[in-house]
């Protein structure tokens, strides 16, 4: 937010602050100096008083010091030359008595996020991990995660530090531990998994607890026995007091035991409750993400919340978003027993104040009348007579679709429009009145008569899709009442051919003639479809999936956001996951995943050379197949068609033969080179050796690229021999 | 993992920033913002992606309490986290609100560099905190009379003192070198939130209630406390002890530091309360109500005129005697386009108005002593008034605050502190049901 005359009050901050007068008053100096942490908290730029508050930072104060170190670290990014001014104070303080003075510089040492800092904190962190006082240690512990975030290749890591941390998990209080197991990920699974359970799960606090819960998500256990092993040691969280731990815990239980849908169905009862609990919390955040899971839990256990139905009816003062999840779980709930209770609860909010609701209320209950349409027939009547444009034309919609999925309704839906008197003002309403009116004008009788109208008043209507909707349905009414509306037809095709100036109009409007021009009996081949659709119902009705569908996804933001994020292990940053080697042991192997490749905007050839010189040879492999004998142009047609660009690649029989490809999947960028070696060289075989680059990496994408690219391979070898 | 923390007020104000892992800039709290404000209703905000970052986002005190990752956490733990984190602000400033905030946000900052560290949550207990937070809080609370009213004269101990004002509780919890500091008190408070759908022939329809037992505690250090239950509280629907008028819940959970071991045989929870808030107990109750709803109306609506709209509310309060409801209010929906409205009420203490964006009328009543019936009459307006617009007329909602009430019947028998303490504290017990939400169909 840019503040004005934002550089007079730095200036003036500035006097005060070198004014020997204040630094003689402490309370007066600190006071500055929080002031000036609002201001940058406000977004104003007070990096000028760098040198000021380095000098400040020279305190006994630790509140004081709190802040100045607070300042340092926002701008030492900003200022790397000034700010190695402020380690010389913050090395002393890494020595203090104090335990609190050390980890606090030692924590905002490793803060400073500026290149060449590493040379500065290494020493004083290893001093950190040596500390006795395990807040020192802690914070050491998390300092080397942040130097290895600043310098990814430091050299200072995995070795040395896993005797310490070897050391430390076996001593140390739960909190230092917890951050080892932050920074060293990719620890040997049979040592985690001793390391979880020798210090007790429950001494933990509750978000220790579900950290190392998700933790033992990457976790594949040896054999079943120590799977149940695992899961009876937890048991006792899936009743845990806080949501985020239950929630957790039943994640766990359900990935780990995929190959037990018995297990799988018994925690999903006992953390029914608690999921229930949570959807009626008191903050309503934590309602909206019960309600997500809630949703997600009922797409294979549809059965497991009909008991609770009464939980999902909406508060009055709830806010619409978590108004609108419940209705949608109501609709899903529905049985022979409560529908009466539901369809009365979901009928008083149809007059809500806010239409949106309103709207999707009448949805709801229209979706209910699938199967129940004798109920809802009369509910959505009896809001007709309500007489306003909102709700009127929801039910009309909803009546349309009813029609379209349930044909045993159509008499009473006609009757309902027939008696109608006033119509939707709204596009979406129009169009599904018309579409109606077209479609079953045969059993409408004032049918053509309300068309009339629309078609007197087309010269007022702004809405080309209502005017699209208007022709079909004019030229189906047509050939079931000709007499009616021939004439009427005849004037509509007149205007919307001459007057109309919508492009789609016109040209609908001109199919519509020379359609008519060919017959009637032509027409109604083409024009009249099937009137419904009730096959249709079967598929929008819910079908359990298996559990394995949404596990994925479960306890993740992508339910609460509505689409699917990125899976949570694609986006481990670098810092998380040191060895890859050792992470292969504890990840999941989804290689039967498909990957999908895409071309993206082309690369120049420059940026490919720049990006293959910087870039490291993730991958390098034999592709067991020689290069295809086809032309050079078949080759790289037949990459393209699979998504993969060819840059370049050295003519005819030239030995070694290469050849430099690239493609893109899912936000990262492959690179590989294809490299056919000198066959009269000893050891050397005829086979294609593929080596491959990628930003950012991404294993998984690169074992998919491999695989399609052996397939195309294997496929022109065919061909061709 | 967290990426940043920030707090905004409802215009956008930068309250508190902090930045863990110097992923991202600070733009981010506008591009929040942005979005935010943007939402029409029916969009969840809870959740929002913003270039490859997300923000979770919860709302207290009317301040918006943001968290941004890159990576796919769970929301239960990230939200959880939050609204910790403004109950920890609230016990460490007093109050939450935007004014609290700004004054103390040293302190704030203070908290978050402890809690979170690299983006990963460390503590969120009082207990470990205490020791590193040096700064005091700033109370906002404006000197006020009424703070004097429960001062005797002569300083003698008066019958007043016996009740701890509403606002005792809302203060500082380090303020230990301030002069309020010497009061060691303990606060055991009994939440229950009530929500309960009736019929149009008054017939319960659904009534859950969800109740919690809170320990605000401002003892520096604290030795094990006893919380005695009814005896006669059963849990689950199977579990019923004796005949009696047994006091039942269908489950309940417990904070992991209380101690169980004589729960089952004499309903006693043993906790050691750190300082500031927490939850030792929550539990639930479902498709019952063990007493008589608290309120029941008996409503009649006519057409009078042509473009006239009768609307006659009973309301009758069903407590006993010597229990009041406050701050009852009363909210009924009516026709669309309605204009104006004349009203009868019994009383002049109570309000009532319409307001024609929310097309609802709007009764209010300070105070409702229980046994008694109180009736009003609205005549309201509606030009081009027809015979199905009555139809919009409800479900009537309903919210207030019962003190000294709990709808479950779940009583603390006692508080012990064990006799090792030291140093004389106070101890309170408070009852209280809100309403979450209370709807009468018509």
């Amino acid at each position: 937010m840019p503040y004005f005359g934002s550089e007079e009050t730095v200036k003036e901050l500035k006097r005060a602050l070198s004014n020997p007068n204040v630094h003689a008053d402490r309370l007066r100096y600190k006071n500055y100096i929080s002031k000036v942490i609002r201001y940058m908290t406000q977004g104003l730029d007070v990096s000028a008083l760098f040198m000021d508050m380095v000098k400040a930072s020279a305190t006994v104060d630790i509140a004081q010091k709190k802040l100045v170190y607070l300042y340092m670290c926002t701008y030492a990014s900003d200022k790397p030359d000034l700010a190695l001014l402020a380690i010389n104070t913050l090395r002393k303080d890494c020595a203090d008595p104090n335990p609190m003075v050390r980890g606090l510089a030692l924590r905002n040492m490793c803060n400073f996020r500026m290149p060449g800092m590493t040379e500065y904190i290494e020493q004083p962190i290893v001093a950190g991990l040596r500390d006795k006082a395990s807040y020192v240690r802690r914070v050491a512990v998390l300092g080397c995660a942040k130097m290895h975030s600043l310098q990814p290749n430091t050299d200072i890591g995995r070795a040395k530090y896993s005797v310490y941390l070897n050391y430390y998990t076996l001593r140390d209080p739960s909190l230092c531990v917890l951050n080892c197991f932050r920074l060293n990920t990719g620890l040997m699974s049979d040592f985690v998994f001793s390391c979880v359970f020798s210090f007790r799960m429950k001494d933990l606090d509750s978000w220790a607890q579900s950290e190392v819960l998700t933790f033992l998500l990457r976790y594949r256990p040896r054999s079943d026995d120590q799977l149940f092993d695992i899961l009876s040691l937890l048991d006792s969280f899936l009743q845990s007091a806080h949501a985020h731990v239950t929630v957790a815990t039943l994640r766990l239980f359900l990935q780990l035991a995929s190959a037990h849908p018995a297990v799988q169905a018994d925690a999903l009862l006992r953390t029914s409750a608690p999921l229930l609990a949570t959807c009626g919390a008191a903050s309503r955040e934590l309602r909206f993400a019960g309600l997500c899971h809630v949703q997600q839990v009922m797409r294979s256990q549809p059965g497991l919340f009909g008991t609770h139905y009464k939980r999902f009816f909406c508060g009055y003062s709830e806010p619409t978003y978590i108004k609108f999840r419940k209705m949608e779980i109501l609709v899903e709930l529905v049985n022979d027993e409560n529908v009466s209770l539901v369809l009365e609860e979901l009928r008083s909010y149809c007059t809500d104040v806010s239409p949106e609701l309103a709207q999707a209320a009448i949805a709801a209950i229209g979706r209910i009348a699938r199967t129940y349409s004798e109920k809802c027939l009369d509910i959505l009547t009896g809001l007709l007579a309500l007489k306003q444009d909102h709700i009127t034309s929801a039910v009309i919609q909803t009546f349309r679709d009813l029609v379209w999925f349930c044909p045993q309704s159509t008499a009473a839906v006609c009757q309902t429009v027939e008696a109608c008197v006033d119509s939707p003002q709204d596009s979406e309403g129009k169009q599904a009145l018309l579409w109606l009116l077209g479609e079953h004008g045969d059993q409408i009788s004032s049918a053509p008569y309300v068309m009339e109208g629309y078609i007197d008043g087309l010269k007022t209507e702004l809405s080309s899709a209502v005017k699209m909707e208007l022709l079909t349905a004019s030229v189906k009414m047509f050939l079931c009442r000709p007499a009616e509306t021939q004439d009427m037809l005849g004037r509509l095709l007149h205007y919307c051919i001459e007057e109309e100036s919508d492009v789609c109009v016109r040209d609908r409007a001109l199919l519509c003639y020379r359609l008519l021009q060919r017959g009637v009996e032509e027409t109604r081949k083409v024009v009249t479809g099937p009137k419904s659709d009730p096959s249709m119902s079967v598929l929008t009705g819910r079908q359990e999936e298996p559990i394995s569908q949404w596990t994925a996804t479960f306890n993740t933001l992508g339910p609460l956001s509505g689409r699917d994020l990125c899976p949570q292990t694609a986006v481990i940053s670098a810092a998380d996951q040191p060895s890859s080697s050792a992470e292969k042991e504890l990840l999941p192997d989804d290689t039967d995943e498909e990957i999908s490749l895409s071309l993206g905007s082309p690369l120049s050839h420059e940026t490919f050379e720049k990006m293959w010189l910087d870039l490291e040879i993730l991958h390098r492999q034999t592709l067991g197949s020689p290069r295809p004998r086809t032309a050079p142009d078949t080759l790289q047609a037949a990459l393209q068609l699979v998504k993969i660009q060819t840059l370049a690649f050295t003519p005819g029989d030239t030995v070694p033969w290469k050849a430099y490809i690239y493609t893109r999947s899912t936000g990262t960028l492959i690179l590989a080179e294809l490299l056919q070696g000198d066959q009269q060289a000893p050891g050397s075989d005829e086979s294609l050796v593929v080596s491959v680059k990628q930003q950012p990496v991404n294993q998984h994408a690169i074992r998919g690229f491999v695989s399609i690219l052996k397939s195309v391979l294997q496929t022109l070898n065919v061909d061709s021999s | 993992m967290i990426s940043q923390i920030f707090i905004l007020s409802t215009k956008g104000d930068h309250l508190i920033y902090k930045d863990f892992r110097g992923e991202e800039s600070k733009d981010s709290i506008n591009g929040f913002y942005e979005m935010v404000t943007a939402l029409s209703g029916d969009q969840p905000p809870v959740v929002m992606s913003y270039k490859g970052l997300h923000f979770i986002h919860a709302r207290q005190g009317g301040l918006y309490w943001v968290a941004s990752t890159k990576t796919n956490p769970s929301p239960f733990t990230i939200i959880e986290f939050l609204n910790r984190l403004a109950a920890l602000t609230k016990d460490y400033c007093g109050s939450l609100s935007e004014k609290s905030v700004r004054m103390n946000f040293a302190l704030i900052y203070e908290l978050l560099d402890e809690m979170v560290d690299f983006g990963y949550i460390q503590t969120t207990s009082t207990d470990i905190l205490k020791n590193f937070i040096q700064t005091e809080a700033v109370s906002s609370k404006p000197f006020s009379l009424f703070d004097l009213s429960n001062v005797g004269l002569f300083g003698a101990e008066t019958q007043q003192s016996k009740v701890a004002p509403s606002v005792a509780a809302s203060r500082p919890i380090m303020s230990s070198r301030g002069e309020q500091g010497g009061k060691n008190e303990i606060f055991v408070d009994v939440i229950e939130r009530l929500s309960v759908v009736i019929g149009s022939k008054g017939v319960l329809m659904k009534a859950d209630i969800q109740g919690e037992i809170r320990i605000k505690c401002f003892l520096p250090t604290c030795s094990e406390m006893r919380i005695g239950l009814n005896e006669e509280l059963s849990i689950g629907k199977s579990q019923l002890k004796g005949y009696s008028s047994a006091v039942r819940v269908d489950e309940c959970r417990f904070h992991q530091a209380v101690k169980l071991d004589e729960f089952d045989t004499f309903r006693i929870l043993k906790v050691c309360p750190s300082q500031g808030e927490q939850t030792v107990m929550q539990y639930q109750l479902c498709d019952e109500l063990p007493c008589a709803p608290p309120f029941q109306l008996f409503p009649s609506v006519e057409k009078d005129y042509v473009n006239r709209v009768l609307i006659f509310l009973k309301l009758r309060c069903d407590l006993p005697p010597k229990s009041t409801a406050l701050n009852v209010s009363i909210t009924v929906p009516v026709p669309k386009g309605s204009t104006s409205m004349s009203q009868e009420l019994s009383s002049p203490d109570q309000t009532a108005e319409l307001q024609p964006k929310n097309k609802a009328l709007l009764w209010e009543i300070p105070r409702f002593p229980g046994g008694a019936q109180l009736s009003a009459l609205f005549k309201v307006d509606v030009p081009g008034l027809s015979s199905a617009s009555l139809l919009e007329v409800g479900p009537v909602s309903m919210s207030f605050e019962l003190p000294k009430q709990t709808c479950t019947g779940l009583q603390i028998r006692f508080l012990r502190l064990s006799p090792t303490q030291t140093g004389l504290s106070q101890r309170w017990v408070r009852y209280v049901t809100h309403s979450d939400s209370y709807t009468i169909r018509i």
